[in-house]
């Protein structure tokens, strides 16, 4: 072992008798410098390349295995879409409810307060059910974070859904008119917020399809709930009440196609996922549902049948739309197309 | 004391708060704190050694998650989630790596014949081997270890409806996992795809920068097990500084494809604190090329969804209008 004094021809660093000499820390390595002898790699170099410069491709998609960017959403189905519907449902629910108690129609009154409040609760459970935690839900009540749109909404649910309580049994059994007043007001006031802040909570991550959507998705998601709400209105309230409801389906539906329409025109190819695969098919269901549901309660405004079926329709198409974006959404975060191409765009034209 | 509760009660410098170069420590409510603490991770001598992930899991106690045989060259890891907080990557590519040469020739001798006769394969049959490296004699193989960003705007943070992510005094970002009620909503919210759910525990975790080694003055385990200092850890500002005269060292000796990832301060998320030197395009290693921390646009969604409540309100009211006449 005693002559191992000069081991090495391409390195600087030597093992000798004394111990090791002329060692460079190992992150001062240089990769790819020649250290051998110099000269015979210059005439393999690629004709039409620069000095040195490796040749990079033009800019076209690549990815890692084709791995995913980000990680999808863990969360599940008919949880978060059932909790995204039944909120629009909810909130736009008190609203009219409340509206038909101011103007005198106890029935579409008595339906549509009752409504709000079983698709409150029902969207707290899809929520609480869907937690890795469920036990912990009342972790979400130990701060308030504007930041936090998810944080928001509980607080916001957290008031909202015993205040429809009240209404809701106020209305039903005709009992201490003046608090079933005072929380049908409350929660109607809540209520928009119950059937837009869903818009936020889902934008506000970096799910391509869902965060692009922001500006638009608020206004789908409001025009989802009031074709629902209507929709409801519709299906179990007499005809000679359902006037509003009939009125909000329209506006319900005008708002939230005309709001996704321009979403998807906007976008560019990230509003893909809303028409392609098991997202697409919702959409297109949901869609069509609304316009069927809209025409048929206008058209049949006369027959009980036509308008709870039409009702029924609406409700549906309510649905099925938060599905497709639910599913849209899964698709855009699955295929890293959707992560890099439009940041790899943009980072071009920044430049 | 735990850190979190200073998100109430303290009203915050919303100047900077979303998105900008500022320092998150003193962002997070920290008055007097030591400096920003950070990962450079020079991919360019990492050679795939997977210590970091081990040392990581054996350190932080992490369950097993999958063995699993993928065909991705080297890695059977996959990507970073719940229990995979340090990743290697490995990329194999036809692409020369500058202009390297293994300064090892064989003039004079037949290396081919050599090989031939030991070998199972006959070189001329195989599409590489020691001796015949492949087509146009151009491979590169990257390995770059990946781990957690500790973003300066980090979007996990942001969106953490329990506080249970939290901003540690070191600038770290941190999930307290007895706070953590599983929601799920930071694993969406991260534009680098780092934290996920643990199958079975329902909570969300994610790499701590090794809060508790940090705490008492340890470097991270993975940077400890480091053999070649590809994982370099230290103070922000400082790392930052080496980073740069690297790069300029890499660029000087024509490895131009060097670039650095997550280190300017004016990106999307405004800058990492765990940054990258990489040999080729992010994409390439699975990161995303312009990450932008969601909640930078949450101001305007809520103001699209303020006005998209006033026009649900808008609507409720014309349709009792218009109701008698419906």
């Amino acid at each position: 072992m005693s002559e191992r004094t000069d081991v090495s021809t391409s390195s600087s660093a030597d093992v000798t008798t004394n111990g090791l000499r002329g060692v460079r820390p190992d992150r001062d390595a240089l990769t790819g410098v020649a250290t051998g002898k110099r000269g015979r790699r210059r005439d393999r170099r690629r004709n039409g390349q620069r000095d040195g410069a490796p040749t990079v491709p033009a800019a076209e998609f690549t990815s890692y295995y084709g791995m995913p960017v980000i990680n999808k959403p863990v969360w599940s189905s008919p949880d978060i879409p059932g909790y995204l519907f039944l909120g629009g449902l909810a909130g736009a629910a008190s609203l009219l409810g409340a509206g038909a108690q101011a103007t005198g129609r106890p029935a579409l009154g008595r339906v549509s307060t009752a409504g709000a409040f079983g698709a409150g609760v029902l969207s707290l459970v899809g929520l609480v059910h869907d937690l890795g935690k469920p036990s912990r839900f009342l972790h979400m009540l130990r701060v308030f974070k504007v930041t936090s749109p998810m944080s928001v909404g509980s607080w916001v649910l957290a008031g909202y859904v015993p205040l429809a309580g009240i209404a809701a049994v106020s209305s039903v059994f005709g009992k201490a008119p003046k608090i079933g007043m005072a929380a049908t007001a409350g929660s109607a006031l809540l209520g928009p917020a119950v059937a837009s802040y869903t818009a936020a909570l889902i934008s506000d991550t970096a799910v391509p399809a869902w965060h692009d959507g922001y500006p638009e998705m608020p206004f789908v998601f409001v025009g989802s709930g009031a074709s629902a709400a209507g929709g409801l209105g519709l299906l179990a309230a007499p005809l000679t009440q359902s006037g509003p409801a009939r009125a909000m389906a329209v506006f319900g539906v005008g708002t939230e196609l005309a709001s996704f329409e321009r979403m998807e025109r906007r976008i560019g190819m990230t509003a893909e996922p809303y028409s392609q695969g098991r997202g697409g098919v919702y959409v297109r269901a949901g869609k069509a549902l609304s316009v069927l549901g809209v025409a048929g309660a206008l058209l049949g405004r006369r027959n009980r049948v036509v308008s709870a079926l039409s009702g029924a329709a609406l409700l549906a198409s309510s649905a099925a739309t938060r599905w497709g974006i639910f599913h849209a959404g899964m698709q855009s975060a699955n295929d890293p197309k959707y992560t890099i191409i439009p940041q790899r765009e943009r980072s071009k034209d920044r430049r | 004391m735990a850190p979190v509760d200073i998100q109430i009660g303290r009203r915050p410098n919303l100047q900077g708060a979303l998105h900008g170069d500022t320092d998150p420590a003193t962002q997070g409510g920290y008055s007097d704190h030591p400096p920003r603490m950070g990962f450079f991770t020079d991919t360019s001598v990492c050679i795939g050694c997977k210590a970091c992930e081990v040392a990581c899991k054996e350190w932080n106690a992490i369950p097993e998650d999958g063995l699993v045989f993928t065909g991705m060259s080297m890695d059977n890891t996959q990507g970073l989630g719940a229990s995979t907080w340090r990743h290697v990557a490995f990329i194999e590519q036809r692409k020369p790596i500058a202009a390297q040469d293994p300064g090892v020739h064989h003039e004079g001798i037949d290396v081919s014949a050599l090989a031939g006769q030991g070998s199972g394969t006959a070189p001329d049959q195989a599409a590489m081997t020691p001796t015949t490296p492949g087509a146009d004699g151009e491979f590169r193989w990257l390995m770059a270890s990946d781990v957690c960003k500790h973003c300066t705007h980090a979007a996990c943070l942001d969106v953490c409806p329990t506080g249970s992510l939290f901003r540690t005094e070191f600038g770290t970002v941190v999930v307290q996992e007895d706070i953590c009620n599983g929601c799920g909503y930071c694993i969406p919210a991260c534009p680098y795809g780092v934290i996920d759910q643990r199958k079975g525990d329902g909570r969300a975790w994610k790499c701590t920068l090794c809060y508790d080694r940090l705490s008492v003055g340890q470097e991270p385990a993975c940077a400890k097990s480091c053999p070649t200092n590809s994982i370099q850890f230290g103070p922000l500002d400082e790392l930052r500084e080496r980073a740069d005269a690297r790069l300029a060292r890499l660029h000087e000796a024509g490895v131009t494809d060097a670039r650095l990832y997550g280190r300017d301060p004016d990106d999307g998320v405004g800058g990492d604190g765990a940054f990258f030197l990489l040999l080729d395009e992010p994409e390439v290693y699975g990161l995303p090329p312009d990450p932008v921390v969601t909640t930078r646009d949450l101001p305007s969604m809520w103001k699209h969804v303020a006005a998209a409540a006033v026009t649900l309100v808008g609507g409720a009211l014309a349709a009792f209008a218009a109701g008698r006449r419906i």
